[in-house]
């Protein structure tokens, strides 16, 4: 089967098709001061999009909205409001078995009332993008930020980034679809971010050329066949599997599994090259480490201001990508340190319970501080929590009673 | 499909499996009149299934495979259930995702098509049980319908859910005693097809599958007006002859009892007038193409 190459040509919308390691690294960058949901809009417009498929929830709405500003303007094939989340992200599995590139956003309770279709999607090998603007899913209602949702997607077999910045958010969308279509990868990804603190602050953001954009999809590089009849049809099975209860049947599931699993693995290379390398590390020396990802990473830039001005030296650990894990980057970052302070904006701490699973000597992390429910989380309560881990006595903070 | 796609290289065809040989020389892909009266003269686009001995539903996929008007250029959207052990088995691209998605799915697939491949027929076609279709799945059958996507969506009535072992669904008779109504069903069929005419279905039907002329009629128009105008409907009696204590020689006649007059599976249709005309223009074009033949064959012997 032909594959579709196609740099140098305009596509539909009148952009010119570009090779995309140029169009991320060597393309003229215009700074830009926009929110997180305009951000979203500007990536959409350069990723060569089929299909967008929409539903309202707060806090993505409005970029959801705004991606049909672009379909209006050509910049998308199709584009249309489902009728619930579990419905949307059928529609857009429909979709990417047809062969088209597929993007949507969603969050918190959205995520989770979807939640059956993220497995379905990884076995079927959709590579199909989702927004996850982050918000909380706890009764009572809830629409504050809260990264308690990201946990439930980590054992889907999706690969899950967690953005940090409106700037991560924008390059990540044209990279995620350079790595999830990589046809030994060919799996969905859930691009996440903290919900208001990332799509509703404006920032400053660098943006690619809008006359350029990404190659199409060739959903011929699939390593599963596209359901348009365009490749020949086959019978699958003799004995559909889902009605034997033996040991082929079960080693037919197991091992489609392990090869999702496998799959996800394969998409680390893919994702070093891209988000250049699965961590960031700041201070690698010290030896009180903050480990984290999302907007827990920015506010724990700011505690290190606060502690550095006390004479306390703290280094930064920013997890990119949640899966892959970047389990030998991080036992490598923490090898020497002493402390590592793992802030999260969820009640039960799952980022602090990956890495202790990861490393050696895991009474070292210190599983917080953790705030929940959409409570901000204050660079100096991290400092706080630090220096009292390190026996310093802290002033009183309001509330704290310390 | 480009019916080149389906060919097998000269120099692999020893080594494809025979049945794929078989599809490839004898079934009717690219055949305008094809029909069930192929059935038993050429490769049918079933391999085989596993459903039970006399299944009806059998009978009605096999008619319903036969009926496609294009399936060259057809993909079908299944989903849990009975129908899910013989999609495996079809001669051309289907889908199963989830229980009670297949709308859902097919509006996706239909519109990526539509994007992938402008100025092409691509039919989609649903195929699923009466619990996937008004249980579990009856928000995405109705959403799909009110936002008038352009696909059929058939219905397997077999007033239960067969699959799992023969308990209550929405579109059992009341009173019936069943897995999960203990006592008896306490509430009415549900009205599908009424609800479909009403939400913006072109063309809805309601019958059994004892005549394969029949299906074959039904089948082609659903799908040239899903094809041209908007969805379409079909809810086809296909009774699980084992929850309801027949055996495998009697499920015909179970579907000839169910269809008389006044039983609850007599023929009844609905067209819109938009789906009239088409159906017109399209008998107008049928005759024409007929007569144009025997023009043309009466010159040959001239």
């Amino acid at each position: 089967m032909a594959t579709q190459s196609s740099v140098g040509e305009k596509n539909k919308a009148g952009q010119t098709i570009t090779d995309p390691w140029q169009m991320m690294h060597d393309a003229e960058r215009t700074p830009c001061f926009f929110t997180g949901s305009e951000v979203i809009k500007e990536a959409l417009r350069r990723a060569n999009c089929d299909i967008m498929i929409a539903y309202p929830i707060t806090p993505q709405s409005e970029a959801a909205a705004l991606a049909g500003e672009l379909f209006a303007e050509g910049f998308i094939g199709d584009y249309f409001r489902g009728e619930s989340e579990f419905a949307v992200m059928s529609q857009c599995a429909g979709a990417a078995f047809g062969g088209a590139r597929v993007f949507t956003t969603t969050a918190g309770p959205g995520t989770m009332r979807a939640m059956e279709n993220f497995p379905m999607w990884a076995g079927a090998r959709l590579p199909i993008q989702m927004i996850v603007t982050c918000r909380g899913i706890n009764s009572p209602l809830s629409i504050q930020p809260d990264t308690l949702e990201i946990s439930y997607l980590l054992n889907t077999g999706m690969l899950v980034w967690h953005a940090e910045t409106a700037q991560d958010f924008y390059d990540w969308i044209l990279k995620g679809y350079m790595v999830s279509e990589e046809p030994d990868v060919h799996l969905p990804l859930a691009l996440c971010c903290d919900g208001f603190f990332v799509t509703h602050t404006k920032d400053m953001v660098s943006l690619t050329p809008a006359d350029m954009c990404l190659p199409p999809y060739d959903p011929y590089r699939s390593p599963v066949p596209c359901m348009d009849m365009e490749c020949p049809p086959v019978r699958m099975m003799r004995d559909p599997f889902i009605m034997k209860s033996n040991y082929i049947s079960y080693a037919t599931h197991a091992s489609w599994q392990q090869e999702v699993w496998a799959a996800v693995e394969r998409s680390r290379k893919h994702t070093v090259r891209w988000l250049d390398g699965l961590i960031e590390v700041e201070n690698p020396g010290a030896e009180i480490l903050l480990v984290s990802s999302g907007t827990a990473v920015s506010q724990g830039r700011e505690a290190k201001v606060l502690l550095e001005e006390e004479g306390i030296d703290v280094g930064i650990v920013k997890i990119k990508s949640l899966r892959p894990w970047p389990g030998e980057e991080i036992r490598e970052a923490t090898k020497n340190a002493k402390h590592i302070i793992v802030p999260e904006f969820n009640v039960t701490g799952w980022m602090a319970r990956e890495i202790k699973a990861t490393i050696p000597n895991s009474e070292r992390v210190y599983a917080g501080p953790r705030v929940c429910g959409g409570m901000t989380l204050p660079p100096e309560i991290i400092a706080a929590d630090i220096k009292t881990l390190l026996g310093i006595k802290n002033k009183a903070l309001a509330g704290r009673g310390s | 499909m480009s019916l080149e796609r389906i060919k097998i290289a000269p120099e692999m065809y020893e080594i494809m499996p025979p049945e794929y040989q078989d599809l490839v020389k004898n079934a009717t892909y690219g055949n305008e009149n094809r029909g069930w009266k192929d059935i038993g003269t050429s490769k049918e686009l079933i391999e085989e299934h596993s459903l039970c001995a006399g299944c009806p539903e059998s009978m009605a996929f096999r008619y319903i495979l036969a009926s496609l008007p294009a399936p060259e250029d057809t993909v079908m959207v299944g989903s849990t259930g009975c129908t899910s052990l013989v999609f495996p088995h079809v001669g051309i691209h289907n889908i199963h995702s989830l229980f009670g998605n297949q709308n859902a799915i097919a509006t996706g697939l239909k519109r990526a098509l539509t994007v992938r491949f402008p100025g092409r027929i691509k039919d989609v076609v649903v195929l699923a049980g009466d619990g996937a279709t008004v249980d579990i799945g009856l928000d995405m059958t109705l959403q799909a319908w009110f936002r008038q996507e352009k696909f059929t969506t058939i219905c397997f009535d077999n007033e239960l859910y067969a699959n799992t072992g023969g308990q209550e669904s929405g579109l059992m008779q009341k009173g019936f005693v069943a897995k999960m109504a203990p006592v008896g069903k306490t509430f009415e069929k549900v009205r599908l097809p009424e609800i479909a005419r009403e939400s913006g279905c072109h063309y809805v039907v309601n019958c059994t599958v004892s005549k394969p002329n029949l299906i074959e009629k039904v089948i082609k128009n659903a799908i040239h007006i899903a094809r041209e105008i908007g969805p379409t409907y079909l809810q086809l009696y296909t009774p699980c002859i084992l929850e309801i204590g027949k055996n495998s020689m009697e499920g015909l006649q179970e579907m000839r009892d169910s269809e008389k007059p006044t039983e609850r599976f007599a023929y009844r249709e609905y067209i819109s007038d938009q789906a009239k005309e088409l159906l017109t223009e399209m008998a107008a074009k049928e005759k024409e193409r007929k007569a144009e033949a025997k023009r043309q064959l009466a010159s040959v012997k001239a």
